[in-house]
């Protein structure tokens, strides 16, 4: 399916891609086909700076496991940070 | 039999006036010929399918693939361009038309060109190829799982698609429908209300949904693909071509 299923979410952080650090400007995170990875549907997230260009992107395709994991990580993570 | 065929990148004038990008693949002998807009699929103006325009082109048709993302991303990867396209909320409906406008022209404008064209996508192509048909005048349309024909895309969705399904009665062709039973986008039920907006209008089509097969099974390079759904569907694309699309024209 092309689920077009996608959220886009402002981000403030940076980024390094083919070309080096770049400032971010938004996250985009879709559930739809991957370029890439070996399944058929794929987690999507984006990591752009949508107003330097389709190149300033980095690009993660996770299975469905992994991105559960990862948002667990993530929450972990952020959960157990020096207040 | 002299089978050359030619395949290029093309600049042509579309929607706005803007010249956008495009593949375009033909027969090298004098025809005359149909031609085949094929409307790319979501992930992008890609290899796979320039490999489609050229596979028509081997079976003696004139087929240009228009770039859609040529605006968003000139230049840039397919899946880049991918990307900035579905960040900037999609193709919008109306330069779409446009531009398979400007692809249609353009085969016409061929001297091998029999004056036919028509158009095959694959999913949201799909969907694009249905819009197309129904917005200018044509002699085929092939619609390959094409979702939100039927039904809307989930709330708060930024892409800008919506069902389509009240312009049946303005089809100006006969239209092929190829459908996964396993597919939820479009799901087999919205491929039902299709089909029975297509009965109501009283309009030419044949649908056909495999067994065994979910969205994308044409795509040869992902785990959707599903060989003897693609092969049969492929059969059925060029049967439907020949009797729409193929011949001396009018």
């Amino acid at each position: 399916m092309c689920t077009y299923l996608t959220e886009k979410t402002p981000v403030t952080g940076s980024a390094k891609g083919a070309d080096g650090w770049f400032a971010l400007s938004h996250a985009v995170v879709y559930y739809d086909h991957p370029a890439h990875a070996p399944a058929e549907h794929t987690l999507n997230i984006d990591f752009s700076n949508l107003g330097k260009g389709p190149a300033a992107r980095v690009a993660v395709e996770l299975t469905t496991e992994s991105a559960e994991a990862l948002v667990a990580a993530i929450r972990t993570t952020l959960g157990a940070r020096p207040l | 039999m002299y089978d050359a065929t030619m395949a290029e990148t093309i600049y042509f004038p579309a929607h706005g006036g803007d010249v956008i990008e495009g593949y375009l693949a033909r027969p090298m002998s004098p025809g005359p010929y149909g031609g085949v807009v094929v409307i790319h699929h979501m992930p992008g103006y890609d290899r796979s399918t320039k490999e489609i325009a050229r596979r028509f082109a081997s079976h003696g048709y004139n087929a240009l693939c228009p770039n859609l993302y040529s605006r968003e991303a000139p230049g840039q990867s397919p899946d880049d361009a991918a990307a900035a396209v579905r960040a900037a909320g999609g193709v919008p409906d109306e330069r779409l038309v446009g531009d398979v406008a400007g692809a249609a022209a353009f085969l016409k404008s061929l001297s091998t060109s029999n004056a036919k064209v028509g158009t095959i996508g694959y999913c949201s192509g799909g969907r694009q190829s249905f819009l197309a048909a129904c917005s200018l005048e044509l002699d085929a349309a092939v619609d390959c799982y094409g979702a939100f024909v039927v039904g809307n895309p989930p709330e708060g969705m930024p892409l800008k698609v919506g069902p389509i399904v009240h312009l049946t009665p303005q089809l100006s062709c006969p239209l092929l429908g190829l459908f996964g039973a396993e597919d939820s986008f479009p799901s087999p039920e919205q491929v039902a209300e299709l089909e029975q907006a297509l009965q109501q209008s009283s309009k030419t089509y044949d649908f056909h949904t495999y067994e065994g097969a979910g969205h994308a099974f044409f795509d040869v390079d992902r785990p959707s693909y599903r060989p003897e759904a693609a092969k049969d569907g492929w059969k059925r694309i060029l049967d439907f071509f020949g009797r729409h699309l193929a011949g001396q024209g009018s």
